[in-house]
Parts: C-alpha cells; structure tokens; sequence
C-alpha cells in the first residue's frame, strides 16, 4: 500500500492531483424514486468505450473496398478466433447504445433536465445522438452486404431530396453519382476517423457540462427542495454513485455478452449492384419511423413532391428538437405543459411508427 | 515648418498593416480551403456503356417473368411478357432508387423498398414513385436480345 501512496505523492507534487479531483469528491447526485433514470447516460458513455474497443480490434483484419470488404468480414467471422464474437459485440453493442440514447434522451425530457442551465447539455446530447445515427448509417454499410447496399443506396438518394444543397451533398456523400466502392471507402472514413473523432470531442463537452452544472432534479421536487431544504437527499458520486453506475455497467455487458453469444450477428449476401431489391427489405429499426413515415407520404402533396416534403419536414423537426430548450419556462415551479405533451407524442409516434414499419409488408 | 502628424496618410499606419495582415490570413485560409473542398468532390466517372447491350439470349426468358441485365454501370430490366413479346426498361426505381424487379403473380414491375408498382410499359401506377422507369426498344437479332436507348425523336 505505500507504493500506491509514493505513487499518489509523486503525482500529486507534479500534478496537483489533489486539487483535480477535489470536485469529484463534493460532486453528488440527487436521490430520490427517479435517480434509476441517471443511470442511463453512464451506460451509453459504457457501450461507445465498448465500440472503440471492439472497432480497433475489427480494424485489425477489415479491409475496405468493393472487392475485399464483404470477403474480409466472412474472414473475421469464419476464420479469425473469436472473430465472430468480436464483430457480433460491436452490431449488438451498436444496437444497444442507439437504445439507450434514445432512452436517455427521453429521459432526460420527462424529468425536463433539459431546462435552463442545462439547455447546451441538450444541445450536445442531440448532436451526439445524431452522431450515433450516422455512426450506424455508416457501418452499416462496411460488410458490403445486400441490405446494406440498398439501405445506403436510399439513404443517401433521400439527401439527395433536399432542394438546392441535396445533390452535391449526395455526391459527396456516395463519392461519385451511384453507390460503388468509392461510397464504401468514404464510409469507412466517415465511420473510422471522422465521426469518432467528433464524437469524442462532444462527449467531453458533454461530460464536462454535466460535473460543471450537476445533476438535474425534476421541477416540481427541485421546487419542494426550494421550499424545503432540509427534505433535499442526495448521494456521494464517489464511491456511493458510481458504485451503482459501475453495477449498471457490469449488466449492460452480461446483457451485452448474451446477445452476441446467443444471437451472433448475420453477415448476409454481398451486395450485388445488379441484382433487383430482395423482397421485404427494411432499414435498421432506428431508422424504421422515419422510413415509415416516407413510405405513407403520397408521392405528391399540393405541388411538393412527396420525398422533399417529408425530408425538409424531418430536418425542421430535427432542428427545433434540437432547440427545445430555449421553449422552455425558466421557472421550475412552472414547466411548460406541452412539452411534456409534446414529448408524449413523440415517444408515442417513433415508437408506434417503428412497430407498424416493422409489421408492413 | 510642418508638424509630423499633419503628413499622416487619410488610412493611419496601424489599420493598413492591420488589413494587410487579416488579408494575408483570409488569403491563406482560402488557398487552404479551396483544395480540400475541390478535393472533397469526386473527379466524374466517363460512363463508358455503349447506346446498346446484349440483355439476353432468346429461350433464356420463359414468359411472364424478368431479369436484370447491366447497362453501363446501371442495371436495366428485361422482361417477357405472358404473350410472349419482349419489354426492357431502366431498373432504378424513380423513388429513391432501389433495382426493382418483375413480379410473375402481379405482372408488374415491383419496388421492394417502398412499395412502388409499375406496369408493363413502365408507367407508375401505385406507391411512391414520381415518374415512370425510362423505356429502352428491344430488338431480337438472331439469338441475341439487343436493348439500346430510346433515341430522342
């Protein structure tokens, strides 16, 4: 034990570690019957470590091309130890950490943590989930698979919807006019190099506003605890907090480790630009509301075409979410009301719009 | 004799140099950017498909049913009709361009992605599509099923 003490006094001299930790010492976290719900940031924070962990050892024997991609993902699955278990982590640990954004998000609406002085906190958080998206929209394509050559055919065709700035971003995006092997490498740059990079930035800035500000309390117990601050409880972050966090971590990956065990990840058939769309075809199911949507949308509504109407529309939502804050009271003892109506509704639409989108035929 | 600060310039000394640098700095990140983004766009691809392709052999379509050939870089969709009679068009989907494909119980032309129908003729009849598939003319020539592209009349 006195190593580990030399060693603290070492970098204490030289850091002043003492005095960067302190605040994590005094940090604390409110208590009270929704406090579960705090868990949920730490464990997408868990499942992305997971992705840059098990994505540096996919890079170890993935290559990127139209020739090579699909056959050096069977290689992984087929012939490398484990290969199959490494690759099967990172799909379900995607899927996972797509869910439990989503579910932090909506969280975090419904306990209204977003409200002032919180508003940047939301701001990064819904860039960091757009990320996430395009985390998955990218990947998705680097098996070079079937589905994965439509669903990046559609997906990138549907940018190419928006008027003006759609089809040069198009062409950027697929690198050329078709989807071919130039879209795959750019995707695996985007997916690689690009998006970590951003990611990690975000998530810093993220976790940086979160210790800066601490942690939210609903409005109506921060209002009690206003009127009343002997009823105020809260826990230690360390260790009493982050104990708890570290068990929810240890869930998350036994859940994690099941799935992809149990249920190892389909590379399916390689993509084939002359073959027709197989029967059935959908997207990921983060993606299913918003396909659903397009596939309702009648070709023409008035004079717009029905695809640009329903991309704009999606872009405007996607923006005044990510601006919902700034629509909010700066009173906690008077919340918005339909906000929370409003955030009713969405849970209500993209989950109902997924369900339906995955019965269609 | 004349005072030193009655000869100073309309622009003083310390906002020229100050426009001087800040341009240079504007002009540098501009020979910075214009490269990256140029570079950032794809060079065109030469589409080096012909007007005409070999789409198939006669008695490799039974009829009521459809294949995709490739045209240039693009896939096209030959199909042979319940009577007989050969039809070729563009495969691309007008929606958001998926391959679309013969359906021998509905003879039409299906979308899997979103549903689209075209008939036979590639017109859009339900579903999302905007505009019909482009129609190609087929031609038998001995053995061999020739489809080109429709010349503008």
């Amino acid at each position: 034990m006195s190593f580990l003490r030399n060693a603290r006094n070492w970098l204490d001299e030289r850091l002043e570690w003492d005095d960067l930790i302190a605040p994590l010492r005094k940090k604390t976290v409110p208590q009270h019957r929704l406090s579960y719900w705090y868990f949920l940031g730490g464990i997408t924070l868990f499942l992305f470590v997971i992705q840059v962990l098990t994505g540096i050892l996919l890079l170890l024997y993935y290559r990127p091309g139209a020739n090579e991609a699909f056959e050096s993902v069977q290689y992984i699955m087929t012939q490398v130890q484990f290969g199959w278990l490494i690759r099967s982590i990172h799909s379900w640990s995607a899927n996972l950490m797509i869910f439990t954004a989503f579910a932090h998000m909506f969280s975090v609406l419904f306990l209204k943590a977003y409200r002032k002085p919180r508003e940047l906190t939301w701001v990064s958080g819904v860039i960091l989930l757009f990320l996430v998206m395009g985390f998955g929209f990218s990947g998705y394509l680097l098996p070079w698979n079937t589905l994965a050559f439509f669903a990046t055919k559609v997906g990138t065709e549907i940018t190419g919807q928006v008027p003006v700035i759609g089809r040069p971003m198009m062409i950027f995006l697929r690198g050329g006019e078709d989807v071919t092997g130039a879209t795959l490498t750019r995707f695996f740059g985007f997916h690689v190099a690009v998006l970590p990079g951003l990611a990690t930035l975000l998530i810093l800035l993220h976790v940086l506003l979160v210790q800066r500000l601490g942690i939210s309390v609903p409005p109506k117990l921060e209002a009690e605890w206003n009127a009343n601050p002997a009823a105020k409880r809260e826990m230690k972050f360390f260790p009493n907090f982050a104990l708890r966090e570290l068990m929810a971590w240890y869930v998350a990956l036994g859940v994690l480790g099941a799935l992809a065990a149990v249920f190892p990840w389909n590379l399916g058939v390689k993509a084939d630009p002359f073959i027709s769309a197989p029967a059935g075809i959908k997207p990921e199911w983060y993606f299913l509301f918003m396909f659903q949507t397009l596939k309702l949308i009648p070709p023409k509504v008035w004079f717009i075409d029905g695809e640009v109407l329903g991309v704009l529309g999606f872009g405007v939502i996607g923006l005044l979410w990510l601006l919902l804050p700034f629509f909010e009271s700066d009173y906690p003892s008077r919340p918005k009301r339909w906000i929370t109506g409003l955030a009713v509704f969405a849970l209500a639409y993209v989950a109902g719009m997924s369900v339906y989108g995955y019965l269609a035929k | 004799m004349t005072n030193p600060s009655d000869r100073l310039p309309p622009v003083p000394r310390r906002r020229f140099v100050e426009a001087l640098l800040s341009g240079g700095f504007l002009a540098t990140a501009a020979a910075f950017f214009y490269p990256v983004l140029r570079y950032l766009i794809p060079p065109k691809a030469s589409d080096l498909g012909s007007d005409s392709v070999v789409a198939g052999r006669v008695g490799e379509l039974k009829p009521n049913s459809g294949k995709i050939f490739r045209f240039g870089s693009r896939p096209g969709l030959l199909i042979r009709t319940a009577s007989g009679e050969y039809r070729a068009m563009s495969a691309t989907c007008t929606h958001l361009s998926c391959t679309v494909q013969y359906r021998d119980d509905l003879h039409e032309v299906w979308c899997a992605c979103h549903n689209g129908m075209y008939d036979l003729n590639g017109r859009n009849i339900s579903g999302p599509p905007p505009r019909p598939l482009v129609g190609f003319e087929v031609q038998v020539r001995g053995e061999e099923i020739f489809v080109r592209r429709r010349r503008e009349a």
